[in-house]
């Protein structure tokens, strides 16, 4: 398979195949909510949706998101070759309707028709020591992209200071802002630190992590596992209709400030949490 | 679990209350942001016939177009209604509209626009995009789909038992007033610790 193929089939993959760590969360919250209610009926919906999406392989949810790519890649490898690799896969996912055609040019509102347009699809590029390749892929939702949130701290209105307790107040704010408009239970994913664009940047790369990965740094996986026990209290359950499960998962990361910034990003992906790593290791194609 | 089938008059949509689970059948339309700004600024006629007594769709559709010309809906989850906030009342009168389906639900101006004209907003299930799709029996026709693009241009469907959830009623009751309330009250108290 060349690299072209191989990408295709990473990006097919994501659309249509829900990975088993959040098919397993949210197997576990679907038994938590009472029969016949509301929350209840969205999880066997959920449900049956993922089974569907991958038998058929169809996309799970229409909205295939925009593409992010993350390639680490060994010395001397070129950049330009993954680029054009990328570009030619995602033209080919669409025209196989594993993508909807999400690139939409902002001044004349034109989709381009094949998710290729100004930096689109994404791609992160990071030379490694590895020999081998690395090449992740987020298909970010619109939907949930919106209800993401950037707070400076200190933040007067919820009293939350330049401290971890600070950090913990405003993603409780962002979350209860979302409500159910990133289709909950989302998963949530925070950067602490760094400037406007890489606290972003930090929060959206926590979406890699495996549900249940908690933080190597200590003070953050305790947040975390606090939180995660916090934003359930919210109730605001699956599609906001009311529940016991409104966040999936909490994943934070941190990277130093600036003495004079405190920025708190939090990104928010719905439950259709497509995330896909591929890597070439002496020519073998693995996918995770 | 009631069904429902479209046309609807106003007198079987005035009997839905918050939180019943419908299960709607016949041909609705697909419409979003052009497709309603289309409709408020210029009223086209061509759609008028499908939308009596009928549903509008917030969703912006995975498509195929077959060898023979025929188009299958792929994948077809709803997409968030909110932004519709500014048109939707003054489309459901216009078009005599009985239901609106989405995601997340629709604001105050979309909620007197449900009283006033007897219609519900209905909730499908975010992400079920290829469950949805599979209702979806038959591509009616298709309109403004070369200047909208696909996502935006308006698919009259035929769907069977497509699951929705009662959100908003004719009668000004919403649940996601009540779950914002609710949940604001518990955050206050989470950030005040």
């Amino acid at each position: 398979m060349g690299l072209n193929e191989s990408i295709l089939e990473l990006i097919r993959l994501s659309a249509t195949d829900l990975s088993i760590d959040v098919e397993q969360a949210i197997k576990q919250a679907y038994q938590t909510e009472e029969k016949n209610t509301p929350a209840y009926n969205v999880f066997s919906t959920i449900f049956d949706n993922i089974k569907m999406a991958r038998e058929q392989s169809t996309p799970i949810c229409q909205d295939t998101g925009s593409l992010v790519f993350y390639v680490d890649y060994p010395q001397g490898d070129s950049q330009k070759k993954y680029r054009q690799a990328i570009e030619c896969a995602a033209k080919e996912a669409t025209g196989f309707q594993y993508l909807r055609p999400n690139a939409v040019n902002p001044i004349t509102s034109k989709n381009s028709g094949n998710n290729i347009g100004i930096n689109a699809p994404y791609i992160h590029f990071h030379e490694w020591d590895d020999d081998m390749v690395r090449i992740r892929l987020m298909l970010k939702g619109g939907g949930s992209e919106n209800v993401g949130a950037q707070y400076k701290l200190p933040h007067p209105a919820l009293k939350a200071g330049r401290d971890l307790a600070g950090v913990r107040k405003v993603i409780i704010d962002a979350v209860t802002n979302a409500q159910g408009l990133g289709c909950a239970p989302g998963i949530i994913g925070v950067g602490i630190g760094g400037g406007r664009d890489t606290s972003f940047t930090l929060s959206k790369e926590q979406f890699f992590r495996k549900i249940g990965e908690r933080s190597s740094v200590k003070e953050l996986a305790k947040l975390e596992q606090d939180l995660l026990v916090d934003l359930n209290k919210l109730e605001i359950g699956p599609m906001g209709f009311g529940g016991k499960t409104t966040v999936l998962e909490v994943f934070i990361g941190s990277q130093d400030r600036h003495p004079a910034t405190f920025f708190v990003s939090v990104s928010y992906t719905c439950w259709a949490f497509r995330r896909k790593t591929m890597t070439i290791n002496n020519g073998e194609v693995k996918y995770d | 679990m009631i069904k429902i089938k479209t046309p609807v008059s106003e007198k079987e949509i005035r009997s839905l209350q918050v939180g019943d689970t419908v299960l709607l059948s016949g041909v609705i339309v697909t419409a979003r942001d052009a497709a309603h700004k289309l409709m408020v600024e210029e009223k086209p006629d061509f759609i008028r016939e499908f939308l009596n007594e009928s549903m509008i769709y917030h969703c912006g559709p995975v498509v195929k177009q077959d060898n023979s010309g025929l188009w299958k809906f792929v994948s077809a989850g709803p997409t968030t209604s909110a932004r519709e906030e500014p048109y939707q009342a003054e489309v459901i009168k216009e078009y005599n509209v009985r239901g609106v389906i989405g995601k997340g639900g629709m604001g105050p101006l979309t909620a007197q626009g449900l009283k006033d004209q007897g219609a519900v907003y209905l909730h499908a299930v975010g992400g079920a995009g290829t469950l949805i799709a599979n209702t979806v029996k038959e591509v009616i026709n298709v309109f403004k789909l070369e200047e909208f693009g696909t996502p935006e241009a308006f698919w009259v469907i035929r769907i069977e038992e497509l699951p929705l959830v009662v959100t908003m009623d004719s009668h000004g009751g919403s649940l996601h007033k009540k779950i914002l309330e609710k949940s604001r009250n518990v955050a206050n108290r989470l950030i005040a610790n």
